[in-house]
């Protein structure tokens, strides 16, 4: 990965026990009690906003209400039957613009929704099922490519395999999660979650997982057309948006994705290269992931650069909270002018010009000023990475954008391939959306595949 | 500040908060305790034959509410475990030492005359102010004949009130089981024995829940559990009900009712003083939060009785119960319609789906382009039920507002639609 290109900068003074203590569990589940007495707080709603507000459609009322009558595993059962991650989602999802912001309890005079995401997570972490909750159809003799072993896909593999299909699974890296494994915030997923819930996921049976595999290089799309029954493309965004400067290649300025998956990956966190002053480019919750996790690491000065107000900022108030409580400088109305690099072509720091609004246009005012910095991530976007789209079939793929073009079915231009998951066009980039996107593909593959085999 | 003070078929108490007979005024220690904490009398925890009742463990179980808060509370426990030479040398001391409080005792036997009198007696020579007689306890004594197996047998209840009313002098206060299909049937033959008071409820028989894993009742006693006296706040609107009934029969008329079941703050007491209780009676309340709880209920009934200007309980005693009618005296001409504050409506939707699915159809949703929902009532169907304002979680977001129909008075006895209007 490209961290090495970091190798340079000195390592962690403290040891990895130490280190390992900074990155527990931000939110840390709930107690029995504390569930029986927050689940007694849900008023049971009718047509329930929080549910309205889930991407995934969970019943929210109803599990909440299974956890206050000591049902924890039929609570479990109405989160995964809609939402097969529904545990990460628990520990990842801004429930803060969603269910709890709809929570009837978050009115003025009360201000105190219920703790949605925590309640969720109590029912799936404390559920005991002796086999996976969730049975096989009949065998319907039809084999299905997963694209990507991340939300999306993995969601398209278990409602495909819950429906009798079989799946074969491609994934480029080496483990499976997507995001969940090498994309979220340490503290937010720990105990290697990601790993505990794709296992379980995988109980359901007739899900074949090929490591390894990226399409575009030697996988290739027309292959996978001819060799399933049909295709679903969860490829997400791979690809990092550039800063357009010149520098951007030196020595000391990466992705922030990068930093993190290498993160989420050590196993022993002195080993990794920790910059003493650090910015960070960007204003969503990939920046502030970055943003704490460096200065959990032992980063001096973590600055947030952003070059539009706060109240334009994409990560939600909550995620901001979390980087002033870690110390982080947030710099808003700076855009980055210039990558300052030392004597051996290495980053020092970073030339922004400061903004304004004008107009209704962000415009720069023409002052400058510089922060020093060992290194410098930018966190300003993901995008769907072309090269995964180079054969000839993915290239006439139709697109929205730098998007994949689905209809509302999840059916893409091409007969027979669908996709979902941040790489399509609608969407939030949300991880529970990326399952609802799988989930929905799923059913539409299967009702096609269906209609299909009863025309023919 | 109100005068609390009553005076209860010639009982003094400087106020109407009673601890009722039962585990809290079983001994010294604790009426002690009570009568620091400004209790204004206890009714000692029953005395019956030597030798003295054996008591099992467990004892008691509870209904719990959503927040594990107490609803109901049930008991197996039986009368005295103590010798009564024991309870009553310390019913002398106590009185003794607490001349201003009220010391009534409870007092169970067999149906023989000879017992009572014996017993009444001794109590006699106690001092204490008045007697109860314990015609309710559900579980274990009326199995040996006492008890409720009295207290449900009218006849029982006047041989042996007129059996104490003839061997003593004090005032005798009949307690009355609510196991019984018209609880005005004993007030009458407790009246007719000459009985002073009645008190009630006694606690009713219940089975509280089960533990699903052992498959057995609670309070479990081995592998088995029995019927247990249920009482605290479930218990209340029962209690009510049986006092009105009391209170407002022509043949009761008058008889002083210590009113009892549930009752736990001031405004508890203040609906059974309403509905005709010249004292309340107190013992699960006490139980769960201690005797401490009789501060906040004197200070929170003198506070509303300052308010509405009640200058003793007196003054305010039985006011509900003229307004406590038959069905058929009901005005049939009222009518409420829902009304829904809509700037207080938190759009849980819980009025809808109760009024759509069960009861007729009167709130209609409306939802706009943003996907808001708002909850209008639909007037002309609306009949006034109260259900969707039962269902609100917000305080006076739904009112019942009454409607001007212009018509005058008319109940059953004189509504056309009624087969039987007019006809004597």
């Amino acid at each position: 990965m490209m961290i090495e290109s970091l190798n340079y900068l000195p390592q962690p003074a403290a040891s990895n026990a130490s280190l390992a203590e900074r990155f527990t569990d931000l939110a840390p589940a709930m107690t029995a009690r504390q569930a029986a007495i927050e689940s007694a707080r849900c008023l049971y709603c009718y047509d329930a906003p929080c549910t309205r507000s889930c991407p995934a459609e969970i019943d929210i009322a109803r599990f909440i209400r299974n956890i206050h009558d000591d049902n924890i595993n039929g609570a479990a059962h109405s989160i995964l039957k809609q939402n097969i991650l529904g545990g990460s989602c628990a520990r990842v999802c801004p429930t803060e613009i969603l269910c709890e912001d709809a929570c009837v309890r978050n009115h003025v005079e009360e201000s105190q929704p219920v703790m949605i995401g925590l309640l969720q997570r109590h029912a799936i972490d404390n559920m005991a099922f002796a086999a996976h909750p969730f049975q096989r159809a009949a065998a319907t003799g039809k084999t299905i490519a997963v694209v990507g072993a991340g939300p999306a896909g993995l969601s398209c593999a278990h409602r495909l395999a819950m429906l009798g299909n079989e799946v074969v699974v491609f994934e480029s890296r080496e483990r499976p999660g997507g995001l969940n494994e090498y994309g979220i915030a340490k503290y937010k997923l720990t105990d290697d979650f990601a790993q505990k819930e794709v296992a379980f996921l995988l109980e359901i049976g007739g899900i074949n997982i090929q490591y390894g595999q990226t399409l575009g290089g030697d996988l290739r799309l027309t292959e996978l057309h001819e060799r399933f029954d049909s295709v679903f493309l969860g490829l997400g965004l791979g690809a990092s948006r550039e800063l357009g400067l010149t520098g951007e290649d030196a020595p000391g300025l990466l992705a922030a994705v990068d930093y993190i998956a290498a993160l989420r990956q050590a196993d022993d966190l002195t080993k990794l290269p920790l910059p003493a002053r650090v910015i960070v480019i960007g204003a969503g919750n990939t920046a502030i992931d970055m943003a704490v996790q460096i200065a959990r690491l032992g980063a001096e000065e973590v600055t947030l650069v952003y070059r539009r107000g706060v109240e334009a900022m994409a990560a939600t108030s909550h995620e901001q909270k979390i980087a002033k409580a870690n110390q982080v400088r947030l710099r808003a109305w700076a855009q980055p002018q210039q990558v300052l690099l030392d004597d051996a072509g290495r980053v020092r720091g970073m030339r922004f010009e400061k903004t304004l609004m004008t107009a209704g246009r962000l415009a720069g005012t023409g002052e400058v000023f510089e922060i020093a910095a060992d290194a410098i991530f930018k966190a300003i976007g993901q995008s769907l990475d072309v090269a995964s789209l180079s054969d000839p079939l993915a290239q006439s793929l139709q697109r929205d954008g730098n998007k994949i073009h689905v209809d509302a079915q999840f059916r893409t231009s091409l007969p027979g391939i669908y996709a979902g998951g941040d790489c399509v066009a609608p969407g939030q980039d949300l991880t529970v959306q990326a399952v609802q996107h799988g989930k929905l593909a799923a059913l539409s593959i299967h009702g096609d595949l269906t209609a299909k085999t009863e025309a023919s | 500040m109100a005068d609390l003070s009553i005076d209860f078929c010639g009982i003094k108490s400087p106020n109407p908060f009673w601890l009722a007979s039962g585990p809290p005024t079983d001994k010294a220690y604790n009426v002690v305790r009570a009568f620091e904490a400004r209790w204004g009398g206890v009714v000692w925890k029953t005395l019956g034959e030597d030798p003295a009742a054996v008591n099992v463990s467990s004892r008691y179980s509870a209904h719990y509410g959503k927040n594990r808060e107490v609803l109901g509370f049930s008991n197996i426990e039986l009368i005295t475990d103590r010798s009564l030479e024991t309870n009553l040398r310390e019913i002398t001391q106590i009185k003794k030492a607490w001349p201003d409080r009220a010391l009534i005792v409870s007092l169970m036997l067999p149906c023989e005359e000879k017992l009572w009198r014996d017993l009444l007696l001794l109590v006699e020579a106690t001092g204490a102010d008045g007697i109860e007689l314990n015609f309710g306890c559900p579980h274990g004594m009326p199995e040996r004949g006492m008890g409720a197996a009295v207290g449900q047998v009218p006849e029982y209840v006047e041989m042996v009130t007129r059996w104490c009313k003839t061997h003593s002098t004090l005032p005798v206060i009949v307690k009355l089981t609510p196991n019984i299909t018209d609880v005005r049937m004993p007030a009458r033959a407790a009246l007719s024995g000459g009985a002073d008071a009645v008190s009630l409820i006694n606690t009713i028989n219940s089975i509280t829940s089960l533990d699903l894993d052992r498959m057995v009742a609670l309070p479990v006693v081995g592998n088995s559990g029995t019927h247990g006296g249920y009482c605290g706040p479930a218990v209340k609107p029962i209690a009510l009900n049986m006092v009105a009934e009391i209170a407002r029969d022509p043949h009761t008329a008058g008889l002083p009712i210590s009113g009892i079941g549930g009752i736990g703050n001031w405004r508890d007491a203040a609906e059974f003083i309403a509905l005709g209780a010249g004292s309340v009676q107190v013992c699960t309340a006490a139980m769960l939060h201690g005797f401490r709880i009789v501060e906040e209920m004197k200070d929170g009934l003198s506070r509303w009785m300052d308010g509405k200007g009640y200058k003793r309980i007196s003054e305010f005693a039985g006011k509900a119960t003229a307004n406590t009618t038959d069905w058929k005296y009901l005005d049939m001409n009222y009518q409420v319609i829902a009304q829904i504050n809509q700037d207080s409506c938190i759009r849980c939707g819980r009025c809808y789906v109760a009024c759509e699915d069960t009861s007729h159809q009167s709130i209609a949703q409306l939802i706009d382009a943003a996907g808001t929902r708002r909850y209008q009532v639909i007037e002309d169907a609306c009949v006034g039920c109260n259900l969707c304002e039962i269902t609100c979680p917000v305080e006076r977001c739904i009112t019942m507002a009454v409607q001007d129909t212009g018509k005058a008075y008319m109940n059953w006895t004189q509504d056309p639609r009624n087969p039987q209007a007019g006809v004597r």
